[in-house]
Formats: structure tokens, C-alpha cells, sequence
């Protein structure tokens, strides 16, 4: 019998662990570019992109790596297209990066329609059932935080985060930490995507990110911008999906079930905005603000 | 040789709305053309689709009562800086409660239940919204996130109640309920699908909110909590308060928006009733500059381009993804407009001949 | 070398202020060099261009005989030309030793604080600034942040030093540790820009000394040349009032009663201690204090913004301890709010809005729900008459006024209330001397009318010149209050300072 019990558990947690790799990814990458102060809404259509990106490049070279590589092109460009409309233009942050949104979203329809249905590549599972991208991913924790927390680049992102007149003064070039970091974040997003239409779900179908660019949003306020944070949530959250369906065949509409995601998205904000208020160890102070020497 | 970018002086409507046209019209006709498709041709087959002939121009006012009620509640909302990104939620559970009405009581007469249907339309959009807003007023919770959530939630239960419970007929695969009695349906206009009690519903409401935003207390206090809310606490306006009242009529009104598409067009609940508009009154609102009144022609403007979208999108074999694309790039138009709006570029040519950077002995 | 040589530098700032006017500056070699002026007068700006912070509309920078470009801070620093500014550009939630390592030049990418922390430790002993390099930021108090900004500054060993106002928040005691500092540095060869507007200052540690008034270099002056009489008269360009005549009158009723006052800052911490005091009628109470012992939380407790966790406030006999801001104003106290950009005014909302901010609730500005719009008008068109608002219409957005402006227009507002109490914090903090007399003239008025007043402001010739009774306020304590008259400088100094006086 316990034997049976931990059969379903590793199942379960393996099962966690895979559901949420898209979300560390993203979340990782969602982490620097908003610690070095710029906010992308726009991480739903840039995973998106970097999904069928990925798919079609992959299909076109009959390779999944090249997909892989593709993915994360994409997902830097659309980065780029943030970075020079928040940083350099210095528009409302939240509207472009809601219309890069919409905009990736529609042009992945229009790219995808001809993939519909069509068998992709998949990644072959090298170690536990898991793909090598899995591993990468898990790796990347412990690289970017130690880069974050232990590095002059880190110095240099979180200040340029939180004071960006400080960093400026100080004769860093504040632009540039920025576009970086955006496009880095891009890059990772585009990766999240990517892992989805060739190892977890290896196909293409129109929205197939079902709102996890908005989940990874929540997911780097959940992980006060600490890349350890982001691996306790991901998996946590994989965990949440990997339950949605176990608990199917319980007779519970799979409908309903769907919305666990998205409730338990909401719980975990109110949680962590709530608690990072009192541990003085919140959101990076310029956050969404654009930056304009000599400008208070 | 550099380019500089500097703060304009004096703001110019005029010249943003202008700008984010020509560049909307450029950037689309890059993606027509990426697409294979003359631009100019599309373009002349978007106008005559929205407004081209009788049926074009009924359709385009049809439309236009969604994207007008969803709109100017976003407006408000907006300008308040309450991000509601949730009108697609809120115009959902405003029709899932509207169905609900009609499908238990088929045999009401039309005077008292569409009127109820129209309540609880705007109860659900209202309650939809009113979360977030508990959220951000009690936990200072990003709404941004919060009203996507519902989205996706809104969406999920839609499909429960449609696969489960209420489900009717099925065609090509969609599921939907029973049609609406007669007595849950909203008279048209002549032939048309213009449900025209909405669209009254519509107009009044623009005109009021406009009124309780310039001239009455209310709408003092939600001005000032919009523009400065620390100074809004301190002359002792109810901070809580305001942002649960927008967000209520945000949501609200895009509830009723929902019952107009139920009981005016579909005349019955299925999935698909909102193609986004959720997100389309969002570029609406901001179009409009955040103005009321100005939401009215916007919306019509729109619409217009919805209606002449899906004409050429089925004449031309796009897929539906080109319509959000084209949301996306209208979006950043408009970004680009507002830059215009408060910055001018220039070209810096220095002519310093002794130029050394930074650099001494 | 470390001469700097400014020439012709012109900066507008559009739409109509002219900051700097053709001014032609020059600093010798080893020298500490004070730039004098009144708030408003051009002095941040002339450095900030000099550091690259703000490009100049024409003019040339000379750094050692070489004509240079200055673009940015970095080109600055590579320059040699450090700046500690009158607003610290530190990181909050960084530690002190990252903040030092931010942007240093000699910075290695692996385990960057190692150097930085060694340095540390050898600047702190030679200049006697002494930090904990693990602190964070947030965790020190605006003396220790200070030392951390000039730390920063001088790791980069810069051959020119720029300090802003750098006295601002410190004690008598930190400022003589300072300028030793200073001394040493300048014996060392390097180059000292002072900025200040305290003539005391320019006669205690410069050498020599640059007067600008309205955007115009006037002179410049060796100290030992000059006295403190003669720079004021550069500086203001006219016979300075240092004491505003008083009608003498004497107070009576007690208006505002404090008692025990115990409250905790926004990190938890005791930024209260059993704060005791009154104003009465007729009366100005001033309190003195270096920023960041309590005055902002004490005001936040009379204005209701925050909560006392002991003691009463009473005003006219009524209790209004924890009370909301908007009862706090109903028993008749009104606020001019230090700062006044962020709650004094909503700055995208007109002239008039903003004059009737407090009042909006009241019949003849409303009518049970809807505003009265022509009574609104009448109402700021008179108001800005009155008070002499310059701006091109009641309609314009109030954040398009000047700040000397904005503060008339705050205090209109708050007046038109007939309050009781006016509690004034920093009221002419970054004023022009026009608007700033006249702030002052209609403090005065109102205590003659009977209104009580308490100020809390930084500008001790503010305190001294106006107020009745002065007190100081020190690590949330208040340390004794005596009468103007029978005060002196040397001992509300000491006070400031922490050292109680018999």
C-alpha cells in the first residue's frame, strides 16, 4: 500500500516539477528585468511567440534546438521593442507592455494556424524523466542569484532598480543595465515558451500559455525578486496544476478545476504583498517608473 | 550628430491624434504587406465593410454599444488609476447572471424581465469587479493582475455552466443554451441588430458619468483620488470608498454590456460572446484620452474597424489572430502618439572643433 | 592640476527661468573654494553641470587648463570631479559597502566588497568618518548616511570634491568633524567646492568665496578679505532684516495641549518619546532640530496621518488624538505640509480644484450633490488676488506654478478655513526671498489675529526671526523650550546637538 502512495507522490511531484518549469524560466528572467526597475506586462505574448517560434523552427530545421534558440531570439527582440519604448521613449510602461501582449498573441495565431494539429519535435528525457531543459533551467537558480546577491552587476542591477538617480551619479549607465536586463528577461520568457510547444505539450495550438505570463508576474512578486523564490513558487505552482488533474476523475468538472490556477495566483499575491510590506524587502522602488536625468 | 529628446512645452491633442493614425495605418500596412495583401486594397475594403453600405453602418452601431458601455467604465476607472484590465470578465458573469434570469423565467413578461436581466447584469459586472477592488483597497493588491485572473476565472465558469449545467443544443461543436424566450429578447432596430434600449443605456450613461465627474462632489473626490491619492487621505476623502465605486461601475456597466450582447444579438448564452472586447474598450478608453464624452465617437470609430476587420479577415483567409495583432499595433500607435505629445526630437549637431570626452592629462 | 575654470555657462530653464546667467567661475588648485547664495540662486545648478548631471545651454568647462565635455556623471568621475549631493544617492535597501562598490571604477565583478570594505576602513581612519560597512542604508541615521555619501565620494579619489549644502542635517558637532575633514583633504591637494547659504559656514572653512544671486556670479572674495555683513549684502543685495519686527503681543488661551506623546516611525522604532508641549493664542512656537529626530512623525500625529500609540492631543479643550486627518482639520487646525508637491496640492487638477480642496463639502461650494461652479470661481479668482498667486488662469494645472506659488496657494487654502492652529513645517524650505517674506509676514499676521502657530523648521534665522517661544526637538524627545528673547545660537545648537541645558 505505501508503496502504491509513493508511486502517486513522485508522480505527482514529477509531474510538479515539469508543469512548472515554464514558470521558472520566466520568472527568472521577469525577476531581472524588474529588479533593474522596468515593468513587462508583456510576458504572456512573448512566451507565446517563443512557443510557436520554437515550433516552427523547429518543424522548418527538423531539430529541436534550433527552435529552442529561435525561441529565445524572439523573445529578446520583442524585449528590445519594450526596452526602447519604456527606456528610451519612456511611455507608460503598463500599456506597452499590454499591447505587446495583444500584438504577440495575434501574430502567434497567425504564424501557428499552419502548425495546427501537426506532430512537433520533442525533447527526449535524458535523467528522471526529465528533459535537459528542466535541468538547465534548475541550474540557472543558483547562477542567477549568486550574479544578483554576490556581483558587481548585481550592485549595479538592484541599485539601478531602486535609485536609478543614485546609480546615475555614481556613473552608471542606467540605460544600458536596463536594456540588458530587459532583453535577458526576454530571452528566458522566450525559453518558458519554447519548453512548452517542445517538451511539455509538443504541439501547437492557439493561447497555449493559457494566462502563465500572467501567473510568472504574480510568481516574481511571490518571490520578493529572489531567484530562490522563484524555484519555491514555480514549483509550487507546478504543483497546483500537476493536482487540477489528479482531481479530475474525482468527478469534479475539469472547468472548474481550471480555475484553481488562477485563484490560487490571486491568494499569493494578496499573501505576498501583503507580507512584503511589513519585511521592508519589496518591490524595487523605481519599478514601472521611466528614467530621465535631472528629472525628480 | 545625436538625436535628442526633450520635453515639450505646450501639449498638442491634435497633433497626437495624428500621429498615432499615420503610424497605425503604416505599421498595419507593414503587416498587411508581410501578409501578402495590399494594403491599400485592405484598407479601402475596411472602410466599405464598416461603413459602406446600410448593413456595414448598422453593424458598426451594433458593436459600438459594447465597446461604448465597456469603455467609458474604463475610462473612469482609468483615471481614478485603477487599472481594470478585467472588462472581459465582468461583461461575462454580467451575462451569466442576465442568462440566468432568462432561463428561469422564460415566462416573465419582457417589461419586468429584461429590466431585471439588466439589474442583474450589472450586479454580476459589478460583484466581478468588486473583488479586485476589495483586494487593492484592503491589501493594496495590484489590480493589473488580480482583474486578469478573473478574467481567465470568468472564462472557466462560463465554460462549466455551458458543458454542465445550463447546457442546451450543440452546433459545430460550441455548446450553448437554450434559446431565450421571446420575452428575454431585445427589440431591434427595424432590420438591424441594433438592440436600441442598450444603446440608450449606453448614451445616458456617458452623459451621467460625464456630469458626476465635472460637477458633483463625488466626482471631485474621485478626481483627486486619481491624481494625488496620498493627498485625497489627507483632506479626508474615503480612499476605500472611491475604489470600490468605480470599480463596481466599471464592472457594472461592462455587466450590462454583456446582457446587451445575450438578450440584443446571441439571444442566448455560449462561449464566444465577447471577442475581445474586453480589450479593445481598452484602447478605446485610451484613444478617447481618458475624455467621457469622447468615448462615443471612439467607440464608433472602433467598432467601425472591428466590423470591416472581420469582414476582410473572412474575405481574405486571416486568421482571427490578425484582429488582436492589429489591437497590439494600434496600441503602440497610440504609445508613440503620446510621445509625440509631450517630447520633441531633434537632431544635436555640435560644432565644437576642440572636443575631448572626458579625457585629461 | 586640479583647477576648474567655468566660462560664460548659460542654462535656461524653460519656460522662463534663467538659471544661469553668463557666469564665469573659477576654482584654484588646493583651495576650498565656498559657493554662496540664497535658495534658487543657481548654485546646485552650476555644479550639477560642472558634474554632468544637467547640460548647459552654452559655455565652456576648463578641468586643468583643458577644455572639456561633460556629458554625464561618468565623464565627471573619470575626470576626477566627485559630488556629494544635498539628496543622497544612496540605495536604501543596499548595504553601506554596496553602496561605496556602486559604479567604482576599481571594482572587481567576483566578490566586489572585499576591496571595497579594506578602503573603507583606511578612508574612515584618515578622515575620521567612521561607518559599519554591513549597515544598511535604512538603518542609519542622516549623519552616518552622510559620512557613507563622502566615503562613496572619496573612494573614487577625486582631485576635485563637490559638497552640496552638506550641513543641512548634521550637528554643530558633526560639521567641526567635517570640515577637519575637509582641511585635510584640501592639504592634500585636492580641490573643494562648498555649497551653502550659511554665511557662518563661508567664514569658518573657505578659503575663498563665490556670491551668486539669480543666476549671476556677483563676486568673488577671499574670506579673509570680507565679513559676514558684506556677503549678505551681495547675496540678498539689500539691508538684511535678520530679525522681522514683532508687534508684542502677549498670549493667552492655550489652543494646542500635547501631553506624553509616544509614537514609532515607519521601521518600528520609538520615533516619539513622551512629547510634551502647548501653544496658545497669539503665539508662534518654533521648533528647531536637525531633520530626522521626530519632527515628521509629530507632525503626521497632530495632523492625524499617524498613529500615537500614548498621549493626547487637544485642541480648544477637544480630544483629537488618532483622529482622521479630515476631524483633526474640522477642530480648526490647518497644515502646510512640508512636502507640498506630494500632499499640499494635486498637481494635475486646476488652481481652483485645489483652492477648495478642504472646503469642497461646504454650501456655497456645493449643493447637495452637485458642485457649484461659478461660486468656485469667484472664490479662487479673489483667493489668488488676495494671496498673489501668479498664474496664467485659476484653470491651470497647480503643478505648473512655481514652488513659491504653489506655497501660496497652499496657504490660502488652509486659511481660508479660520483655523485655530497652523502648524507650519518647513513652510520656506527651497523658496525665493520674496515668496519666502511674505510666508513669513503672514505667519505673523495670524498670530496677531490669535491664531496659534507652530513651526518646525531647519532655518534656525526662520526660527529666531519669527517665533516667541523656541524648542528643540532631539531623538524624539523635546529638550527644553525658553523664550526667544533669552535664547542664543550657541545653546539651541547644543541642544540640537543632544546636550540639555540648565
Amino acid at each position: 500500500m505505501s508503496q502504491e502512495i509513493i508511486a502517486i507522490l513522485m508522480s505527482v511531484i514529477q509531474a510538479a516539477i515539469r508543469a512548472g518549469s515554464p514558470l521558472l524560466v520566466g520568472t527568472l528572467g521577469e525577476i531581472y528585468t524588474e529588479r533593474s526597475g522596468v515593468l513587462n506586462l508583456g510576458v504572456e505574448g512573448m512566451m507565446i511567440m517563443g512557443a510557436v517560434s520554437a515550433f516552427a523552427v523547429a518543424q522548418i530545421a527538423g531539430n529541436v534546438w534550433p527552435g529552442v534558440l529561435a525561441a529565445a531570439i524572439v523573445g529578446a527582440a520583442m524585449a528590445f521593442i519594450h526596452g526602447f519604448m519604456s527606456i528610451t521613449l519612456k511611455v507608460n510602461q503598463y500599456i506597452s507592455g499590454l499591447a505587446l501582449t495583444m500584438f504577440g498573441s495575434g501574430l502567434s495565431s497567425l504564424i501557428g494556424q499552419q502548425y495546427i494539429g501537426i506532430r512537433g519535435y520533442s525533447l527526449k528525457p535524458i535523467l528522471f524523466n526529465f528533459d535537459p531543459l528542466v535541468y538547465f533551467f534548475i541550474l540557472l537558480v543558483p547562477i542567477l542569484w549568486f550574479v544578483l546577491f554576490k556581483t558587481k552587476t548585481g550592485i549595479d542591477i538592484r541599485s539601478v532598480g531602486e535609485n536609478p538617480e543614485a546609480a546615475d551619479s555614481s556613473g552608471v549607465n542606467v540605460y544600458l543595465v536596463r536594456y540588458l536586463c530587459t532583453i535577458f528577461g526576454g530571452m528566458l520568457i522566450g525559453l518558458s515558451g519554447a519548453y512548452l510547444s517542445v517538451s511539455y505539450i509538443p504541439s501547437w495550438t492557439q493561447n497555449m500559455t493559457l494566462g502563465r505570463g500572467w501567473i510568472i508576474l504574480a510568481l516574481t512578486i511571490f518571490a520578493s525578486w529572489d531567484p530562490r523564490g522563484a524555484l519555491l513558487g514555480a514549483w509550487i505552482f507546478g504543483g497546483v496544476e500537476a493536482l487540477q488533474y489528479r482531481l479530475q476523475p474525482l468527478g469534479i468538472s475539469p472547468s472548474l478545476l481550471g480555475t484553481l490556477p488562477f485563484v490560487f495566483t490571486i491568494l499569493i499575491l494578496v499573501i505576498s504583498t501583503r507580507g512584503t510590506f511589513r519585511r521592508r524587502m519589496g518591490a524595487p522602488s523605481a519599478l514601472g517608473k521611466s528614467y530621465r536625468r535631472g528629472e525628480k | 550628430m545625436k538625436l535628442k529628446v526633450e520635453r515639450r512645452l505646450v501639449e498638442s491633442r491634435r497633433r497626437t491624434i495624428s500621429i498615432t493614425i499615420l503610424s497605425a495605418l503604416s505599421l498595419i500596412a507593414i503587416v498587411f504587406l508581410a501578409c501578402g495583401v495590399n494594403p491599400i486594397l485592405a484598407y479601402e475594403r475596411i472602410l466599405y465593410g464598416a461603413f459602406g453600405s446600410i448593413y456595414s453602418i448598422s453593424e458598426t452601431v451594433t458593436k459600438s454599444i459594447t465597446l461604448m458601455l465597456c469603455s467609458v467604465g474604463l475610462a473612469l476607472a482609468f483615471q481614478t488609476a485603477i487599472w481594470n484590465i478585467g472588462a472581459e470578465g465582468q461583461l461575462l458573469i454580467g451575462a451569466i447572471f442576465g442568462s440566468g434570469i432568462a432561463l428561469s423565467f422564460p415566462q416573465w413578461p419582457a417589461y419586468l424581465l429584461l429590466p431585471t436581466m439588466f439589474l442583474a447584469g450589472f450586479i454580476g459586472g459589478a460583484l466581478w469587479g468588486l473583488v479586485p477592488a476589495v483586494l487593492k483597497a484592503k491589501f493594496q493588491t495590484n489590480e493589473v493582475i488580480t482583474t486578469l485572473m478573473m478574467n481567465y476565472i470568468a472564462t472557466k465558469i462560463l465554460e462549466y455552466l455551458l458543458y454542465g449545467p445550463w447546457r442546451g443544443k450543440e452546433a459545430w461543436g460550441f455548446p450553448y443554451t437554450e434559446i431565450f424566450s421571446s420575452s428575454a429578447q431585445l427589440p431591434t432596430l427595424g432590420t438591424t441588430r441594433i438592440h436600441y434600449p442598450t444603446l440608450m443605456i449606453a448614451f445616458v450613461t456617458v452623459v451621467a458619468l460625464y456630469i458626476l465627474l465635472t460637477r458633483t462632489k463625488l466626482g471631485f473626490e474621485i478626481r483627486v483620488v486619481g491624481k494625488n491619492p496620498e493627498a485625497a487621505k489627507y483632506v479626508g476623502i474615503n480612499y476605500a470608498k472611491i475604489i470600490l465605486l468605480v470599480m463596481m461601475i466599471s464592472g457594472g456597466l461592462a455587466g450590462i454590456a454583456g446582457i446587451g450582447e445575450v438578450a440584443g444579438i446571441h439571444h442566448r448564452l455560449r462561449i464566444g460572446i465577447s471577442p475581445g472586447y474586453g480589450f479593445t474598450s481598452i484602447i478605446v478608453a485610451w484613444l478617447s484620452g481618458l475624455h467621457l464624452l469622447s468615448t462615443i465617437v471612439v467607440s464608433i470609430l472602433c467598432s467601425g474597424l472591428l466590423v470591416g476587420g472581420e469582414m476582410i479577415q473572412i474575405a481574405l483567409g486571416l486568421p482571427i489572430g490578425v484582429v488582436e495583432m492589429f489591437n497590439g499595433v494600434f496600441l503602440f500607435s497610440l504609445l508613440i502618439g503620446e510621445f509625440f505629445l509631450r517630447n520633441k526630437i531633434s537632431l544635436d549637431i555640435s560644432s565644437k572643433k576642440i572636443e575631448s570626452r572626458g579625457q585629461v592629462k | 592640476m586640479s583647477t576648474i575654470e567655468m566660462k560664460s555657462i548659460i542654462k535656461k530653464f524653460p519656460p522662463a527661468t534663467i538659471a544661469l546667467d553668463n557666469v564665469n567661475f573659477s576654482v584654484k588648485e588646493g583651495e576650498i573654494h565656498c559657493l554662496l547664495g540664497e535658495n534658487g540662486a543657481g548654485k546646485t545648478t552650476l555644479m550639477n553641470v560642472l558634474y554632468g548631471l544637467v547640460k548647459a545651454d552654452s559655455g565652456d568647462v576648463f578641468v586643468g587648463d583643458k577644455l572639456v565635455k561633460i556629458d554625464s556623471p561618468k565623464d565627471a568621475i573619470e575626470l576626477g570631479i566627485g559630488m556629494v549631493h544635498q539628496h543622497f544617492s544612496l540605495v536604501p535597501t543596499n548595504s553601506v559597502a554596496e553602496n561605496i562598490a556602486l559604479g567604482h571604477p576599481s571594482v572587481s565583478f567576483l566578490f566586489p566588497l572585499k576591496k571595497v570594505k579594506k578602503t573603507i576602513e583606511t578612508l574612515s581612519e584618515r578622515y575620521g568618518l567612521s561607518v559599519n560597512p554591513d549597515a544598511m542604508i535604512w538603518q542609519l541615521s542622516a549623519g552616518e548616511q552622510q559620512r557613507v555619501e563622502i566615503l562613496k565620494v572619496i573612494s573614487k579619489n577625486p582631485r576635485i570634491l563637490i559638497l552640496d549644502e552638506p550641513t543641512t542635517i548634521l550637528t554643530p558637532q558633526e560639521i567641526k568633524n567635517l570640515f577637519q575633514a575637509l582641511r585635510q583633504m584640501a592639504t592634500e591637494g585636492r580641490t573643494i567646492i562648498f555649497i551653502t547659504h550659511k554665511l557662518d559656514e563661508v567664514m569658518a572653512v573657505g578659503d575663498r568665496v563665490s556670491v551668486l544671486k539669480q543666476g549671476k556670479l556677483v563676486k568673488t572674495l577671499e574670506t579673509v578679505k570680507t565679513n559676514k555683513q558684506r556677503l549678505a549684502g551681495l547675496m540678498i543685495g539689500r539691508a538684511v532684516l535678520f530679525r522681522l519686527k514683532k508687534p508684542g503681543i502677549r498670549p493667552s488661551k492655550v489652543v494646542l495641549e500635547v501631553s506624553e506623546i509616544c509614537a514609532l516611525n515607519d521601521r518600528g522604532l520609538p520615533a516619539l518619546k513622551h512629547v510634551s508641549f502647548y501653544v496658545r493664542e497669539n503665539e508662534i512656537l518654533g521648533v528647531a532640530g536637525v531633520a530626522g529626530n521626530g519632527q515628521s512623525e509629530l507632525i503626521e500625529v497632530l495632523t492625524g496621518l499617524r498613529k500615537a500609540i500614548k498621549g493626547s492631543v487637544i485642541i480648544l479643550g477637544k480630544d483629537v488624538s488618532n483622529q482622521s486627518p479630515k476631524n483633526v482639520a474640522d477642530a480648526g487646525v490647518a497644515h502646510i505640509p512640508e512636502k507640498r508637491i506630494r500632499i499640499g496640492i494635486v498637481g494635475d487638477l486646476s488652481v481652483a480644484d485645489n483652492l477648495i480642496l478642504r472646503e469642497y463639502r461646504k454650501t456655497p461650494f456645493s449643493k447637495r450633490i452637485f458642485l457649484k461652479k461659478d461660486f468656485i470661481e469667484k472664490h479662487a479668482n479673489k483667493l489668488v488676488k488676495e494671496y498673489n498667486i501668479i498664474t496664467p488662469s485659476i484653470s491651470t494645472p497647480a503643478k505648473l506654478l512655481s514652488g513659491g506659488n504653489i506655497q501660496r496657494l497652499i496657504v490660502a487654502r488652509e486659511l481660508q478655513g479660520q483655523p485655530k492652529l497652523i502648524v507650519a513645517s518647513h513652510p520656506t524650505y527651497g523658496l525665493d526671498v520674496a515668496a519666502t517674506e511674505q510666508i513669513r509676514r503672514w505667519l505673523l499676521k495670524q498670530r496677531e489675529l490669535g491664531v496659534a502657530v507652530l513651526l518646525i523648521s531647519e532655518d534656525l534665522d526662520e526660527i529666531f526671526s519669527i517665533s516667541d517661544r523656541i524648542a528643540v526637538i532631539f531623538e524624539g524627545t523635546m529638550m527644553a523650550t525658553v523664550d526667544a528673547d533669552e535664547a542664543n545660537l550657541e545653546d539651541i545648537g547644543m541642544m540640537m546637538a543632544g546636550i540639555r541645558i540648565e
